[in-house]
């Protein structure tokens, strides 16, 4: 029901929102639970585990009742705080956790089963038999208990990610908030200041009252201007702090679009990494329920919401309202609905000497002990000494005190400090570096109170940052002391909830303990009180005052458990935005990339590359037919492939040769200008790190090449190796892989296709040698290696002419009867020959493993050589690198046995990482690892892939299968 | 043989105008990699002071009549422009040419939008006018200078230029679509 004059909502704007397939009508600066509420709607949810129909309990995020889900045309959200979420022209939601209609729930049956189904009944009951519980138990659980559902697809929304620097942050913009705001801004600080509703003003927008003789709101609106004028303050509506991290870091959620029907690229959520010295947390405090028998029916709710709904929505929660509460706050709530015109039919405090003096009748240390109403609130029981008595009532606002907001301080893992005289956990100084609380979250509960500790914060961030606070006045406000006296629960008959939102009474709380579960650890993962997806923000401390007292303990002794981040959910899409398919990592492209998939190359990823799997021509069906003529065009003609994705680190300095021997098992410093080397890189445990050739570009040049996949690494271990143990040797380096680009020519004709572009003919260019060139009028580089078996070169240019080169290239390898081979390719040439790559070389494997223990210089010392002398890492019991030939498929992964013995783990000798279909060669060629491999050529050996079905004889040969005199790449 | 036809990563690339912002493309020059040897830093000074440079400390750039000097690293600064002569045996000279993806960021908020996707403090104190930072964009390796209070010039490697552009257009994007929220 709406009240006239009330409220700061936008009257003259509409909105027509759906809830469960109704058409209803809010305001702009309606949340869907004040505008649900004065549509009359009570009812809006089930609960988790008894399917009771449940209304709006809070005003907050921390509401554990009124979740919904929200249907957009492309996604649905479940779990959407119906007090967080705002109405607007379009919005439709539904209701979650039913089976039929919210009204008549077919699942409400657990209700009448709620006796059996207390704490720990999961653990009891379905613990046999054993098969069961995956089958059946946990689906039919699921579907009777939980929370909302997915769409089942892709959130294609769009997502922000941002960082924001400041001096200061300031959590929320009450009274305490604000002012600290102030305060920090005029003296010229950064400040963030960040609330999570959609207006500044925290509870003075929701209580009312005067600051400074005028309207709170207009004090707000004043404050809030000269912030918004100043270039120093960044002010974040709907964003929620929700973790306080390392070095001064905080996340916070930003609700960005979630307000408005979507539009493309408009972001739903941001996700904030906020960085400050210091921060102030003016969260506020929330109000805790108080646990009396059936204390769950819509209606009953907190008295600070029923406020709430007033002063800022205009909204009445009910048409007789009672309020039980043993707060003077809930006084005020009272007094306003009153003035308002909303019928209070009596206020219920249990305190026996609290005032008498309202308009209303007040009835003195009487508790509420039995509500009736299936679906809304109609009436309550009232025991007072030892009378009882009904009041007829649609709304019961009730109030058990206030817990400060402090779960932010918890985040490091410092729990806070219990206050007697607050009846509540309070943040303890320090416990998270550089965050300091301030007003109602620190248990100054008085306006005033929050206003002068805003200031006093400030100030005391303002030196701490070095600078001068100005004189701000603090405006005069209500400074009454907190009234309260703590009820935490009320003895009789039905069940009291605690945790509303996972279900968890009284009763269950007891339960724990008397089944030994007394610890508060123990009786939260015993009972799920605390689970939900508020975090127990309504009833930790309710719950463990009801622990406190079935195990006969204080609650200082009780202890809490901590808060941990986030302090409200965090959708995964809002901190992977941008992630999502291939925002995952940034996409690295040839300069040959536009060129190959021209030709129709599907390209693989490699690391971050994307590189050409093969070239598919008319008539091919497969890849494989493409491959086999690839690799026969690269024996018989020339082929060519882009090589750029490999690692180039261009090594200078008179000590380079020195660092070369240093890093590389053999020895480079002896390698004479103009050459080529193959060399192999250990880890500092004696591991092959890489392989790979570096070149002698001058007497104190190198240029060095590494793996596509360990550039990255190689480029990280040389500057590990550099500054820890020769920072001051003669000698610099860095990469230029991103400066050439490189390609590959193998074949017979590949010198007569690069005679053919180059300016001068390659003449007698040895095998493994380097040379300067020029191609089309710019400086090259010529390198003539192989990694095909074929008489081979690579050609680099800078990057800026790669595509024209490849091109170029193409064209006239394909007059020649060659052409482009891709991966798939290269792969089969390079096994045809025995050459490794870091399918090999994974990380577990020596030199010696792969035969190249020779390469391991004894002349001098490198990294890695020492440790790769360990006993165990060399001799026969080591798995060493052979060839394997075999007349059907094969595959990589699969384990190696000997004839006759049972394929059991025992009994493994190896295993495959790498096969091809050689069409060289006719056969299935692999690389595998066999236990002394080098002495069992000529030996047959079982190949068992249990996942692809393969079981096959293989014969174990050396690994070089085509050409092993090398006379081809020599040529 | 004709000449090779040169292809700068953003060839046919638009400027992109949106949230009062501009994404463009750089076109570089010559880019040379300036690496002092241990004990180099007074003859690269030597050969540096007739151009009107000075090698920059970390953060720092150097600029003059066209050139300009970049610090990139540990005794490490990339030279935009003619290398000139003199640094043999002061420093070790790399060409960086055409490995780098260049853009610039302009207009109000740039330093915000910034914020979008690096982490440093790219405040005006914290980073100021003719200053630089190597740091991520995302997940990308950059050098990022500042030339201007809204003004920001973005480098990363070459072959991730498609990326770059890619994410920095989508920030301006969100940007621009935000704008109206706050009228």
């Amino acid at each position: 029901m709406r009240i006239d004059g009330k409220g700061i909502i936008d009257r003259t704007r509409q909105a027509r929102f759906r809830f469960d397939g109704r058409d209803y009508q809010g305001f702009k600066g309606d949340t869907l639970a004040s505008a649900l509420l004065a549509n009359g709607v009570r009812l809006v949810g089930r609960s988790f585990k008894y399917h009771r129909p449940r209304g709006i309990l809070t005003a907050g995020s921390e509401e554990p009742n009124a979740l919904v889900e929200v249907i957009g045309k492309t996604n649905r959200t479940p779990n959407v705080r119906a007090t967080v979420q705002e109405v607007f022209d379009g919005l439709e939601t539904r209701s979650q956790n039913r089976m039929g209609s919210l009204k008549h729930d077919l699942l409400a049956v657990n209700d009448l089963f709620a006796p059996f189904l207390s704490a720990g009944f999961y653990y009891k009951t379905f613990m046999w038999p054993r098969a069961f519980w995956e089958k059946l138990y946990e689906p039919a659980i699921r579907r009777a208990a939980g929370l909302g559902s997915l769409s089942g697809r892709h959130d294609e929304g769009a997502y922000e990610k941002a960082w924001a620097h400041a001096d200061l942050l300031v959590i929320g913009a009450g009274p305490a908030g604000l002012m600290a705001a102030l305060v920090a801004a005029r003296a010229g600080a950064d400040v963030v200041l960040a609330d999570e509703n959609p207006v500044l003003g925290g509870r003075l927008i929701a209580e009312g009252g005067t600051l400074g003789g005028e309207p709170a709101a207009v004090w707000v609106a004043g404050v809030e201007a000269e912030l918004r004028s100043l270039p120093n303050v960044r002010i974040l509506t709907r964003t929620t702090v929700t973790g306080a991290y390392d070095d001064g870091t905080y996340g916070a959620l930003e609700r960005v679009g979630l307000h408005k029907p979507a539009r493309p690229d408009l972001p739903r959520e941001c996700f904030w990494r906020i960085v400050a010295p210091r921060a102030i947390l003016a969260a506020g405090a929330l109000e805790r329920p108080i646990a009396f028998p059936m204390n769950d029916r819509p209606g009953i709710m907190m008295a600070g919401a029923v406020r709430s709904y007033l002063n800022r929505f205009g909204v009445a929660a009910g048409k007789r309202v009672t309020i039980f509460a043993s707060t003077d706050s809930a006084r005020a709530t009272a007094r306003d609905l009153v003035a308002a015109g909303v019928q209070v039919a009596a206020i219920i405090d249990p305190r026996p000497d609290a005032s008498v003096v309202e308009e209303v009748p007040v009835h003195l240390g009487a508790e509420v002990i039995d509500t009736r109403g299936r679906h809304g609130l109609r009436s309550i029981t009232v025991r007072k000494g030892a009378e009882s008595f009904e009041i007829e009532t649609d709304c019961l606002a009730m109030s058990g005190g206030w817990n400060p907001t402090l779960h932010l301080t918890s985040h490091m893992n410092v729990r806070p400090r219990w206050s007697e005289d607050l009846a509540a956990f309070v943040p303890v100084e320090g416990a998270v570096p550089g965050l300091f609380a301030a007003g109602a979250a620190n248990g100054t509960m008085s306006t005033h109170g929050a206003l002068t500790a805003g200031k006093a914060a400030a100030e005391a961030a303002l030196s701490a940052l070095g600078r001068v606070a100005g004189t701000v006045a603090v405006p005069a406000a209500e400074d009454a002391p907190y009234g309260h006296r703590a009820i935490w629960s009320v003895e009789g008959r039905g069940r009291a909830w605690l945790d509303f939102a996972n279900d968890v009474t009284t009763k269950d709380i007891r339960q724990a303990a008397k089944e030994s579960y007394a610890s508060v650890e123990h009786m939260k993962r015993y009972t799920t009180q605390g689970m939900a997806p508020d975090q127990g923000k309504n009833s930790n401390v309710g719950a463990l005052a009801v622990l406190a007292d079935a195990t006969g303990r204080g609650i200082p002794e009780t202890g809490t458990t901590t808060f941990r981040p986030p302090y409200t959910p965090v959708s995964i899409a809002a901190m992977g935005a941008g992630g999502r398919g291939a925002g995952f990592a940034p996409q690295r492209f040839l300069t040959s990339d536009q060129a190959s998939r021209d030709r129709g190359a599907p390209m693989i990823e490699t690391g971050l590359w994307y590189r050409p799997g093969y070239f598919p021509k008319r008539g091919e069906a497969t890849w494989k037919e493409a491959c086999d003529r690839e690799v026969a065009m690269v024996r018989q003609a020339v082929g060519v492939t882009d090589v750029s994705t490999l690692g180039k680190i261009d090594i200078q300095g008179k000590d380079a040769g020195r660092f070369l021997d240093f890093v590389y098992t053999n020895t480079f410093s002896t390698l004479p200008v103009g050459r080529v080397r193959y060399g192999l890189m250990l880890r500092e445990d004696g591991m092959v790190l890489d392989d790979g050739t570096s070149a002698r570009l001058g007497e104190t040049h190198y240029l060095m090449t590494t793996t596509t996949a360990a550039a990255g690494l190689v480029m990280r271990h040389l500057d590990f190796v550099q500054q820890a143990f020769c920072a001051d040797w003669d000698l610099r380096f860095i990469s230029v892989t991103e400066s050439w680009a490189q390609f590959a020519v193998a074949g017979p004709k590949a010198r007569a296709l690069l005679d053919s572009l180059l300016e001068m003919p390659i003449g007698d260019l040895p095998f493994m040698a380097c040379a300067a060139a020029r191609v089309g009028g710019v400086e090259a580089r010529l390198f003539r290696i192989s990694f095909s078996g074929e008489e081979g070169f690579e050609i680099a240019v800078p990057t800026r002419y790669g595509e024209a080169l490849f091109r170029d290239l193409l064209a006239r390898a394909e007059t020649m009867g060659g052409g482009p081979y891709g991966m798939e390719a290269l792969n089969v040439l390079r096994i045809e020959k025995g050459f490794i790559t870091h399918a090999e070389i994974h990380g577990r494997i020596t030199a010696f493993d792969i035969g190249m223990e020779k390469m391991v210089s004894a002349k001098k010392d490198c990294i890695g050589k020492a440790a790769a002398q360990r006993p165990g890492l060399w001799g026969p019991e080591r798995e060493q690198l052979v060839g394997l030939k075999a007349t059907g498929p094969i595959s990589a992964g699969a384990h190696l046995f000997r004839p006759g013995f049972a394929v059991e783990r025992e009994n493994d000798q190896g295993y495959v990482t790498s096969v091809c279909w050689s069409p060289t060669l006719g056969a299935w060629l692999g690389q595998a690892f066999l236990k002394d491999g080098r002495a069992r050529h000529g030996e047959t050996i079982r190949l068992v892939d249990h996942l692809r079905d393969i079981d096959m004889a293989c014969e174990v040969c050396d690994p070089v299968f085509f050409d092993p005199e090398g006379g081809r790449m020599r040529a | 043989m004709p000449e090779l036809i040169a292809k700068g990563p953003f060839d046919g690339v638009e400027p992109l105008v949106m949230a009062g912002l501009t994404l463009a493309p750089v076109e570089d020059g010559p880019i040379w990699s300036i690496a002092l040897l241990p004990g180099g830093a007074k003859a690269a000074a030597k050969a540096l002071k007739p151009l009107g440079l000075a090698f920059p400390g970390p953060g720092g750039i150097s600029e003059k009549a066209g050139l300009r000097l970049v610090w990139t690293g540990r005794d490490q600064a990339f030279l935009f422009g003619d290398l000139p002569a003199g640094l043999e045996g002061a420093a070790v000279v790399t060409d960086q040419s055409g490995g780098w993806a260049g853009v610039t960021l302009t207009g109000p908020g740039a330093a915000r939008a910034l914020g979008r996707l690096v982490a440093v403090d790219v405040r005006l104190a914290a980073f100021p006018v003719g200053g630089v930072v190597r740091t991520g964009l995302n997940h990308m390796s950059a050098v990022i200078l500042r030339t201007g209070e809204d003004a920001f010039e973005i480098r990363v490697f070459r072959s991730m230029a498609r990326t770059c552009w890619h994410e920095l257009a989508e920030v301006l994007r969100h940007l621009g679509a935000r704008a109206p929220l706050s009228a």
